[in-house]
């Protein structure tokens, strides 16, 4: 592996937003420019526009995969797309910006570093501007680009610019979003895209992606409470590894060393960890996110669903959560219904004692009369489960406080919720 | 400097080895779709790290359409000896021979579709309730939708517009009796992700990938394979030609490219200036747009 590829590490973020506000047009000149789009792809896009009778290469016709959607013109679902430049690997979370769905959105933001948030220079800030950077902030995306976008309709005016900026930050104060970029670009025509743009000497920052590949991402995870469920128990019987007994699974926060002493939770024993591998590596030490497997110097029963943490750093550990969570189902909650609620790699059952209120995403107003929830709405709950479940507050740690609902009858995936 | 980040590679790792270790947890009996192409073999190369010391605890699956290159065969026998896995073998000959499909008659005929039904039967008389394939969302635009954990119903369909929200890491694998999951760990990665990580493992593969002599027949600008598989159509002659591939699938129906890429360094040159996706040689994706959605629709890979 060259010097390159092995410093190259990996972004993921999301974008949101309607037709016209040059989302696809952004994502197609990001894929583009970075020769991302391969010949036959683009050929295949240029004669569907045309058989659309458009007059240009109409790009979200490069993601919109399914047959639906393309007889349709509309984005049903998230779609991942992938670029990479010589310093990161990019995964774009592409999700439809109106307000049904909330749910696409959501779940693009749960995994997403940060956030691309689109605002037409010519419209400012819309109800839809604040509908994204709050569900930015509910699922701590914990970076945030605003590209104030078609400067060239308004003559690349640094007066406007700063205007819209301003605008924002009042409005991001009640956020809590830590880190927020802006960029004045044309998507259209490329200016602080990829390049820098010759219309806009006023402006002294990064290109858009030029700070997709430079913005900090190594303290994205939590690296201090250190956090371990157990997915997977490993026990080969084989007569090279007759004892071995190695606990594995993916780091959820924190740094483990060999050596390092521990505490094993639900049964709250101490011991040691003796090794820590990765496939027939031996490690110094593992960190969030990797994937791993740890042998203990003590024999302890530990199963799936069990935490290994430090003992001087213990999650919460109870039967009561109070969430924000955002449905998913058309089927409202039943309140003392039994739901599966999965969280780490544990899962319990769970009732949802009460909504304490409803939110409207776009004026953040708390709505304690109308309690009715469907799906897209996103309430405060609280919830009981039938056995403790170790957790972590979701601004703390994204891994540990996030859990999500299911229903026992349709197994269908209900509500994704965040522990408050 | 010491930083705790990750690199793109070690990440993707991390998160396939992940999924891979949640099938083992959440499902009865699951297994790995091993086609003997470099995808399968590096989701079969992460189930080894997932599991190391124990052995994969399920078997690799193996859909023969008999129209496989012989190599293809070699490789997989080897590579099941290495790792002291279970092979299961469904085949499209058998399926063919029972009367539950028919063989394609005509110019295009090839088995790739038929192999739809074999898995299915596979899937059912094994009762496989999850089956880990190595296909990845930038491949084509339908799997672009694919969910990391994807429901198939007890006929074995996939509905891409009623999939479940896959939120964080917390897949949701619960089902009724008879549905079953397809699961696919590569999901994020790359082509290019593929190769860079081949190397990096220094993972063997089968020796058509790199640059050969071969025997090829040129039909609608796809350079074929000749073998007894394939008829020459009139005007039609077998030209030596050095070649490689860059997806392995039926011999009928596997474009070769013309290429002097016989290393993995090489490849990874050539790759990084190609302008043609790897299914650009594919005549199974080349029917219609929606050709890959209709036939994942119906329970295909």
């Amino acid at each position: 592996m060259s010097e390159m590829e092995r410093n190259m590490s990996l972004l993921r973020f999301t974008t949101a937003g309607s037709v016209d506000d040059g989302k696809s047009t952004l994502i197609g000149r990001l894929l583009y420019d970075s020769k991302s789009i391969f010949e036959d792809q683009l050929e295949s896009v240029a004669q569907a526009s045309e058989s659309k009778g458009l007059a240009h290469i109409d790009l979200s016709l490069l993601t919109d995969g399914l047959r639906a959607e393309r007889e349709q013109g509309i984005t049903i679902d998230v779609a991942y797309r992938y670029f990479s430049t010589p310093k990161r690997k990019f995964i774009i979370a592409d999700t439809p910006g109106h307000i049904q769905y909330t749910r696409n959105m959501v779940t693009g933001a749960s995994t997403a570093n940060l956030a691309l948030i689109l605002v037409d220079a010519r419209k400012g800030l819309t109800e839809q501007t604040h509908r994204h950077s709050f569900i930015a902030s509910l699922l701590q995306i914990p970076h945030l680009v605003i590209c104030i976008n078609k400067m060239d309709l308004v003559d690349y005016s640094e007066s406007r610019y700063n205007e819209l900026m301003l605008e924002y930050e009042r409005f991001a104060a009640k956020l809590g979003i830590k880190d927020i970029h802006f960029i004045p670009i044309s998507a259209l025509n490329g200016d602080n895209v990829v390049n820098r743009s010759e219309n806009m000497n006023w402006y002294q920052g990064s290109t858009l992606l030029h700070l997709l590949e430079t913005v900090h991402i190594s303290s994205d995870q939590n690296l201090i409470d250190c956090r371990f469920p157990v997915q997977y128990v490993i026990r080969p019987h084989s007569t090279a590894f007759h004892d071995f007994r190695g606990y594995a699974g993916r780091i959820a926060g924190g740094i483990f060393k060999p050596g390092d002493k521990v505490l094993v939770l639900p049964a709250g024993l101490e011991t040691t960890i003796e090794k820590i591998y990765c496939g027939e590596e031996e490690l110094e030490e593992a960190f969030a996110p990797q994937s791993v497997v740890m042998t203990l110097t003590d024999e302890i029963d530990i199963s799936r669903g069990d935490m290994i943490v430090r003992p001087g750093n213990q999650p919460e550990n109870s039967q009561d959560l109070q969430s924000l969570v955002c449905w998913l189902n058309q089927t409202g909650p039943v309140q003392g219904k039994k739901y599966i609620l999965k969280h780490t790699s544990r899962e319990v059952k769970a009732v949802i004692k009460a909504i304490t209120y409803k939110l409207d995403i776009n004026t953040l107003h708390r709505n304690e009369e109308d309690k009715s929830i469907a799906a897209n709405d996103i309430a405060r709950i609280s919830i009981r489960t039938t056995s403790p479940i170790f957790s972590d507050r979701y601004t703390r740690n994204r891994n540990t406080g996030a859990f999500i609902l299911i229903d026992e009858h349709s197994n269908e995936t209900i509500a994704a919720g965040t522990i408050i | 400097m010491h930083t705790y980040l990750l690199s793109h590679l070690e990440e993707l790792e991390s998160e396939g080895i992940y999924v891979i270790r949640e099938v083992a947890a959440q499902f009865e009996n699951p297994c790995i779709l091993f086609s003997g192409g470099k995808d399968s073999i590096v989701v079969t190369h992460l189930a080894k790290k997932a599991f190391y010391p124990q052995n994969i605890p399920f078997p690799l699956v193996h859909i023969d359409t008999g129209h496989n290159f012989p190599e293809t065969i070699v490789y997989r026998d080897w590579l099941i000896n290495l790792l002291n896995a279970r092979l299961l073998v469904g085949s499209v000959q058998k399926t063919i021979d029972t009367g539950r499909v028919k063989e394609e008659q005509g110019l295009n005929a090839s088995r790739n579709k038929l192999q739809t039904t074999t898995l299915i039967d596979t899937v059912e008389e094994y009762k496989f309730d999850a089956c880990i394939g190595g296909a990845r969302r930038d491949e084509e635009k339908a799997r672009a939708k694919e969910r990391f954990f994807s429901h198939r119903d007890e006929f074995s369909q996939w509905d891409p517009k009623n999939q479940r929200p896959e939120l964080w890491n917390l897949f949701n694998g619960h089902k009724s009796q008879g549905e079953h999951f397809r699961v696919f760990p590569l999901s994020n990665w790359t082509e290019t992700d593929i190769w860079h990580y081949i190397k990096k493992e220094n993972i063997q593969i089968p020796s058509l990938y790199f640059a050969h002599e071969r025997d090829c027949v040129l039909r609608n600008d796809i350079i074929l394979s000749y073998s007894e598989h394939l008829s020459l159509r009139e005007g039609e002659e077998i030209v030596k030609m050095k070649v490689r591939f860059r997806t392995l699938g039926d011999l009928t129906i596997t474009g070769a490219i013309e290429s002097d890429a016989d290393d993995l360094d090489k490849i990874i040159v050539e790759l990084e200036a190609s302008r043609q996706t790897e299914r650009g040689n594919r005549a199974d994706d080349k029917r219609s747009a929606s050709a890959m959605e209709d036939r994942k629709k119906e329970g295909y890979f």
